[in-house]
């Protein structure tokens, strides 16, 4: 018996992505993978799955799914709004966003617009039986690879479901919004500082720039105050891009690689993104302003390692969620399906 | 020049062996990058997650989670001060080109004239070009591939194509490249071969890699035509490109 999520309704921008493929960036072959690690994880954790299991990647508005299966459990992390459909006439029920539900066949899930920021995450317990590509189910749509087809989901989908049904257990929630930080976004100057003049760094270092409408997975592209190379130039013979990159090209404007960004790039790199603000940085939407300021590889790394203990506080604090919906769908699913189990 | 390590953030260091194309800075990289690659393979480096070769420098990607910059970089900088041999012997492939369809070949007319050599000579100096995978990088499985004949170097189109079909072969400076997929390019098109540069239904999809020696061997359009069956099919074993010594 196979169980599928449908999609009846594509969203604008809906990818499947996991870590993404590493291993294979010294064959041209980009990482991929979830543009917010964090609301990624959040995901998986209140399904109940393992870090890393592919989830799907909403970008600005989502899908409507149709559960072909006995029941799924599902959870959307992100500032989303969500309606359950019990059926073809029934009328849409709101749901929350940030916790885990419990889903019966031929009912539907409705993710609407993400507010506020470019991606939401929705994670399905047991994952999605699709077999990864170099290790990875993360979909690279400018090559055509991973995911579903190598591209984002269309109408008329089928996301084949490794679970026929749900686990038995309690539905989760986040405890509290989990803290991206906020203030400017925190860059390591490098590699190529020799590449921009000092009025060049003050520049980049003290002025405010918003994302422009070129922003998508491969990165952003920011509009502000043009940043002065040095003699040098802003071209180099090409070398390696780091996640959160930041080159600028000969017009002066600083783009942000993130993680559909190329292996290797010829244009000077005045810094990079510290990994702790990636997510915070790859969640932003086209006129939202930000300014960058420096910090040490060391401080960068301390930064990053006390955002990993706060997500695993974070997801050691999950707590358990009442059914909701107006139907009590644990106690439906409790009586009909698994008499007799006791829930904790 | 001696070797500096450049910041990239705290999930990556460059170790930048120079800053501009040349064999002998190409080979400390590939040198570098194969004693990681070794090390990790008998469990050391911990925390190294890959490496990125480039024509010059070596990107070490790491776990920030897993190790710092200040224990990585002093077991990177006893690697490079131990001396890096020439990576281990490197594949030698033999890439069948057609030359002969004016289809394949949109700029040959173009490069003869502006080397002032005949189309004939022009392809018998990329068929006596010995080639060297230097990177692999822009597009999956893109190999810059360098050591075109000094009569055949020019700058790439003024005006890039907009498609530019895949498996197509084209020359621009001292490299020659073979496009993976189908994309917008601004090389100058001599061929192409009825190989895949990057292929999916392979568990291993991407062709050449980076150290490999690669000449080509000029094809009729008839034997074109025979490989790309096989190639569509899937039953081309890529070991047979291999030129054994």
């Amino acid at each position: 018996m196979t169980a599928h999520l449908v999609v009846e309704r594509a969203g604008l921008f809906d990818t499947l992505q996991d870590r993404g493929r590493i291993g294979f960036q010294a064959l041209g072959m980009p990482v991929a993978g979830v543009m917010d690690r964090i609301a990624f994880r959040l995901a998986n954790a209140l399904v109940g799955n393992a870090d890393d299991l592919a989830v799907i990647e909403i970008g600005v508005m989502g899908p409507t799914l149709r559960v072909e299966a006995d029941s799924v459990r599902l959870a959307v992390v992100g500032p989303v709004t969500l309606d359950l459909m019990a059926g073809p006439e029934a009328a849409a029920k709101p749901l929350e966003a940030n916790r885990s539900h419990l889903l019966l066949r031929g009912q539907r899930l409705r993710v609407g617009m993400v507010d506020g920021v470019s991606t939401a995450y929705l994670a399905i317990e047991g994952g999605l039986a699709v077999a990864p590509f170099m290790g990875s189910l993360a979909t690279y749509t400018r090559a055509g690879i991973g995911g579903v087809d190598g591209r984002k989901l269309r109408d008329g989908d089928t996301l084949p479901l490794v679970r026929t049904a749900a686990s038995p257990r309690a539905e989760r929630k986040l405890g509290t919004a989990f803290d991206y930080g906020r203030g400017p976004i925190r860059v390591v100057p490098g590699p190529q500082v020799d590449h921009f003049s000092d009025a060049g760094h003050a520049t980049f270092l003290g002025s405010e720039y918003a994302v422009s409408k070129e922003a998508d997975r491969m990165g952003i592209r920011f509009e502000g105050p043009v940043i002065a190379h040095s003699d040098k130039g802003p071209d180099i013979v090409s070398d390696g891009i780091a996640p959160g990159s930041i080159q600028v090209p000969g017009a002066g404007l600083p783009i942000v690689l993130l993680a559909d960004r190329q292996t290797v790039g010829g244009y000077a790199k005045i810094a990079t993104v510290i990994s702790a603000d990636l997510p915070r940085l790859g969640r932003m939407l086209p006129g939202q302003k930000v300014t960058f300021a420096a910090v040490t590889v060391a401080e960068a790394e301390a930064l990053r390692r006390d955002q990993e203990k706060r997500l695993a506080q974070a997801v050691a604090g999950l707590q358990p969620a009442l059914p909701e919906g107006g139907i009590d769908l644990t106690a439906l699913y409790e009586r009909n399906l698994i008499d007799g189990v006791v829930w904790a | 020049m001696s070797v500096r390590y450049l910041n990239c953030g705290d999930t990556a260091f460059s170790v930048e062996f120079g800053t501009t194309i040349a064999p002998e800075i190409n080979a400390r990289v590939m040198g570098l990058h194969a004693r990681i690659t070794a090390e990790r393979a008998a469990g050391r480096l911990a925390g190294v997650v890959e490496t990125i070769p480039s024509m010059r420098s070596l990107m070490v990607c790491y776990d920030p989670l897993t190790a710092t910059r200040t224990e990585l970089q002093p077991a990177i900088e006893a690697l490079v001060s131990g001396g890096l041999d020439a990576a281990a012997a490197s594949r030698t492939m033999s890439i069948p080109c057609c030359y002969d369809d004016p289809e394949f070949a949109p700029d040959l007319a173009d490069v003869a004239q502006r080397t002032g050599l005949s189309t004939e000579d022009v392809i018998a100096r990329h068929l006596a070009s010995d080639f060297h995978v230097y990177v692999l990088g822009f597009m999956p499985g893109l190999a810059y591939i360098v050591g075109l004949a000094k009569e055949l170097e020019l700058p790439r189109r003024s005006q890039p194509r907009v498609h530019v079909p895949r498996s197509s072969v084209g020359i621009a400076m001292n490299m020659t490249t073979i496009y993976p997929f189908d994309s917008p390019g601004g090389w100058n098109l001599l061929g192409r071969t009825p190989l895949r540069m990057f292929d999916q239904r392979r568990e291993q999809p991407v062709l050449l890699a980076p150290g490999d020696m690669v000449r080509f061997r000029r094809v009729s359009r008839a034997e074109y035509d025979g490989i790309t069956s096989e190639v569509d099919a899937g039953t081309l074993d890529w070991a047979t490109l291999e030129v054994r010594a």
